[in-house]
């Protein structure tokens, strides 16, 4: 009975959006399986956390107050006294960084799988594009409850961008609204936060995917099997057990790890003791923490963040720079690369973690 | 026809009742209850009439202790009421017009300033306003 | 000479004049300066002087003529030398105690310490002609004097225990003069020293407080009383209301010092009231008088309501533990803590029915702090009974989920 309604319900809807096409192209849509082929869930794991992302932060907008009065106490309300609000609140907070992680994993992994090369360039760049967003909306969002944590972080983010060469200061008061960390600031990573953010988020996941569904998934070189298997509904049923068993991770999480409040921010207060940014961030923050004043006569902090921005456009541009991987040759030179900066990002980041006196 | 199979009579069960709980919580979140407010930026401390001149009211703003006094002339001053040595409370004494912590003896006049006493730092004050019946305490700036 | 010559004369004049000043050096302080250790010290440390800092030096002191390059002619007519220990007092006060010198330098420096100096303790043993007393420099030092403001200087307030202790801990030096030696471990070990050090409380006393600046004696028993008011006024009301103060002045023992001790301030726990070992009470009240029973009658309520608010500490704990918020319920919580508080001080005034109704305010509070922790411990279950079903479900859909997955797999093969 309900087979016989959904199907005229589907013959209603096609005689007008005329679907036919679309779905006879679903229905050819394959996907590769073989040994490598466990790493092709991890950009369906992205977008269901960038749903549940979605989902939650509108939730939270029912109740979120983005002004310096009331951003913490809103917050404070929302973990203590609307309903489930911890929930809601705690799955955001934990799914950003779970969210990132992920992002870093799926980029590894498309990388050592050399899944950028052409055809697949745009795809590389669009993704590339998106971890920079999601990084900025994790910036962001951070400074929303504008606890203690929250201002100290933003400042210490706003004065390495202060930093970058020529533009820095203009970037420095771009960023924040102003000289310092305020109302305005605040007011500006919300907009980012909930609009801007959002909007182009959306444009360039729309282009990614779209470029995914073209091309197909990307065989790694040198892989002879051939087996392939329906993305409708066999993949998807296995992405689903992937989001199914993220979803019990993070329910577990949530109510064992809920996020903390924290006190509300200060500016008249010292910075405290060992302030750092998110954990994502750490990495580049270490290491202008261990580079020295001076390296010859350049100053440290410039040859970092200058070392920053070309090893990000290297990145940027491998597939345009890996010949022998559009050639489909191997390539173990660029493996040799990915696997040194994922060690040096891993590195860094326990060394920020486990190192007292930094 | 095909039967359908259990498969597939478990799956669809399984993701209602997925999706039933998940809805729960979403649901609740979203429908009003009544809640205090959300900002501590301002707070009805007390009626007008409710505090003799030359008398004063303690009331929680925010999530510390504040005290509206009423002076003999009849003005109203809000400051916060957290004695700044040790954090004990402070009460207004009519007779010296000060407002003063029994903890170890300081004393501070109505602007908040420090006259005697180990209290390191002055009082914060807070804006009073009277809004017909109501003495709504806010914070300044 | 013609112009030129003149003009060129004067020119050299002119640069030469620099080197006249040249020529004006502080011979004390070049001579010293090149000699070692002790004769060197006073330059080295006048360095961070304050008086250097107003202008003054050597001479200023100790006469002489610091333009003489031969010591003998530096130590002229005018020159005082170090002065003998003995007349250091008045050797310092010979502008400290004259006001119309200090006026020029900094008017609102008191300038009675002398006087004081000569009621003190010290001041009136050196004038009996016992030098091994306290005199100005044994406290603030003799070439690198700072200001009491000065967080480095010996008398800055958290440093002044030590200075007094040099002495005064020195077990051998106050054997001659037959004073107990056990005061700055005994302060270290109370109150006052872990405000002072620890928390950095300016406020707190140190050894001048109680004991008088440049006045120092050792107070009587009946003016110890007065010097703890000066900060624990609402104790020393109440107190002078009890029935303890006729007691106390009939019998000469000191107030506030009784109980609580005058050095080793131990914070006042309940085990300071009560008829058990270490308690005050007992000191004087026998087992069975009425003091005894009241003894114990108040520490039994203090106990009750003091375990009663930590057990609701711990409950909020826990719950803040399992995840749950409880900031505004801890808030109530302080207001509890306040209540026991003004308890205890109210056992200065051994009115028990006020004490009682305190109390109960209290256990009022502690009731509201213990339902909304029994709440907040349901919330915590709550939210665990909703994750086991929430995961129920999902590892159902995922079962569910693979096994279609094996079927499509059987399916193909």
């Amino acid at each position: 009975m309900a087979k016989n309604i959904g199907r005229a319900i589907y013959r209603f809807l096609d005689e007008r959006f005329l679907f036919s096409g679309l779905s006879a192209f679903a229905k050819k849509k394959t996907v590769p399986e073989h040994k490598h082929s466990f790493w092709y869930f991890f950009g369906g794991i992205s977008l269901f956390l960038v749903g549940i992302q979605i989902a939650t932060g509108i939730l939270l907008l029912l109740y979120y107050t983005p002004s310096i009065d009331g951003a913490h106490e809103s917050i404070q309300m929302i973990m203590s006294q609307v309903k489930f609000g911890w929930l809601i609140r705690s799955v955001h907070s934990w799914t950003a960084n779970i969210l990132i992680g992920i992002l870093f994993i799926h980029m590894f992994s498309t990388f050592f799988l050399k899944a950028y090369r052409k055809p697949r360039e745009l795809t590389w760049i669009t993704g590339f594009l998106l971890l920079v967003l999601f990084m900025a909306f994790g910036f962001s969002g951070y400074l929303l409850p504008w606890n203690e944590l929250s201002y100290f972080a933003t400042r210490v983010g706003a004065d390495i961008a202060g930093s970058v060469p020529i533009i820095g200061s203009w970037l420095k008061t771009l960023i924040l609204g102003g000289p310092d960390v305020t109302q305005a600031t605040l007011s500006r990573f919300f907009w980012f936060h909930v609009a801007v953010l959002p909007i182009a988020a959306l444009a360039v996941i729309g282009i990614h995917i779209l470029l995914v569904q073209t091309l197909g998934m990307s065989k790694p070189i040198g892989v002879k099997e051939s087996k392939e298997i329906p993305f409708f509904p066999d993949f998807l049923y296995k992405d689903a057990l992937g989001w199914t068993l993220i979803l019990v991770l993070i329910g577990v999480v949530c109510v064992f790890l809920p996020w903390e409040v924290g006190k509300k921010a200060d500016p008249f207060a010292p910075t405290p003791m060992g302030i750092k940014p998110e954990w994502y961030f750490t990495f580049m923050f270490t290491t202008l923490k261990l580079v020295p004043a001076h390296i010859l006569f350049i100053e440290g902090e410039l040859l970092v963040i200058l070392g920053i921005m070309a090893g990000g456009l290297f990145w940027l541009l491998v597939p345009f720079l890996d010949r022998r991987a559009a050639r489909e040759k191997r390539s173990p030179a660029f493996t040799w690369i990915g696997l040194f900066v994922a060690a040096y990002i891993v590195v860094l980041t326990v060394i920020t973690y486990t190192v007292k006196k930094l | 026809m095909r039967r359908r199979s259990f498969i597939d009579v478990f799956f669809g069960g399984s993701l209602l009742a997925t999706v039933a709980a998940f809805l729960y919580p979403v649901i609740r979140y979203v429908l009003p209850t009544k809640q205090t407010a959300a900002t501590q930026k301002s707070v009805t401390a007390a009626k007008v009439g409710e505090i003799a001149p030359n008398a004063a009211k303690v009331f929680k703003f925010g999530s510390s202790p504040a005290v509206l006094v009423n002076t003999a002339e009849g003005k109203l001053l809000a400051l916060s009421a957290t004695c700044t040595h040790l954090t004990c409370t402070v009460r207004y004494e009519a007779d010296s017009s000060t407002l003063f912590c029994p903890c170890h003896n300081g004393r501070f006049d109505l602007s908040g300033a420090v006259i005697s006493g180990p209290p390191p730092s002055p009082l914060e004050t807070y804006n009073v306003e009277v809004a017909g019946e109501d003495i709504i305490v806010s914070r300044k700036g | 000479m013609n112009k030129q010559n003149l003009a060129l004369l004067v020119v050299l004049g002119c640069l030469g004049l620099p080197f006249a000043a040249f020529g004006q050096t502080n011979s004390c302080v070049a001579c010293h300066g090149r000699l070692d250790a002790e004769l060197k010290a006073p330059v080295d440390a006048f360095a961070q002087d304050v008086h250097g800092q107003f202008g003054l030096s050597c001479r200023d002191c100790h006469g002489g003529n610091p333009a003489a390059d031969d010591a003998d002619k530096a130590k002229d007519k005018t020159f005082k030398g170090a002065p003998k220990r003995a007349r250091i007092p008045e050797f310092c006060g010979g502008c400290h105690a004259d006001a119309a010198k200090m006026r020029s330098f900094n008017p609102s420096l008191r300038v009675d310490q002398l006087d004081q100096y000569w009621t003190s303790r010290h001041g009136r043993r050196l004038k009996a002609g016992d030098t091994k007393v306290a005199v100005c420099t044994d406290c603030h030092g003799v070439h690198g004097i700072q200001t009491a403001k000065f967080p480095k200087s010996s008398t800055f307030p958290w440093n002044i225990p030590q200075t007094c202790g040099r002495c005064h801990a020195d077990k051998d030096l106050m054997a001659a003069s037959k004073i107990p030696a056990g005061q700055l471990d005994d302060y270290k070990a109370g109150v006052h020293a872990a405000a002072l050090f620890e928390k950095k409380d300016l406020s707190a006393p140190a050894c001048n407080d109680c004991h008088g600046n440049h006045g120092a004696y050792p107070p009587e028993a009946g003016s110890v009383g007065g010097v703890c008011r000066q900060c624990h006024p609402s104790a020393g009301e109440l107190f002078a209301k009890s029935p303890h103060k006729k007691a106390f002045d009939e019998i000469e023992a000191g107030e506030c010092e009784a109980c609580h001790g005058n050095h080793k301030i131990t914070p006042p726990t309940n085990a300071l009231i009560g008829t058990s070992e270490g308690a005050a009470c007992v000191l004087c009240h026998e087992a069975g008088s009425k003091g005894y029973a009241a003894a114990a009658d108040l520490r039994k309520l203090l106990d009750e309501f003091e375990t009663r608010t930590a057990a609701a500490g711990a409950l909020l704990d826990t719950a803040e533990r399992k995840g749950v918020e409880v900031s505004e319920v801890k808030f109530k919580l302080q207001d509890v803590h306040t209540t026991l508080i003004s308890a205890k001080n109210l056992t200065h005034g051994l009115a028990v029915d006020d004490i009682r109704k305190t109390i109960a305010e209290g256990e009022k509070a502690l009731d509201e702090v213990n339902a909304a922790g029994e709440k907040a411990l349901a919330e915590a279950k709550f939210r665990r009974r909703g994750l086991i079903v929430a995961t129920i479900c999902l590892a159902l859909v995922a079962l569910a989920l693979a096994l279609k997955v094996r079927r499509m797999g059987a399916k193909k093969a």
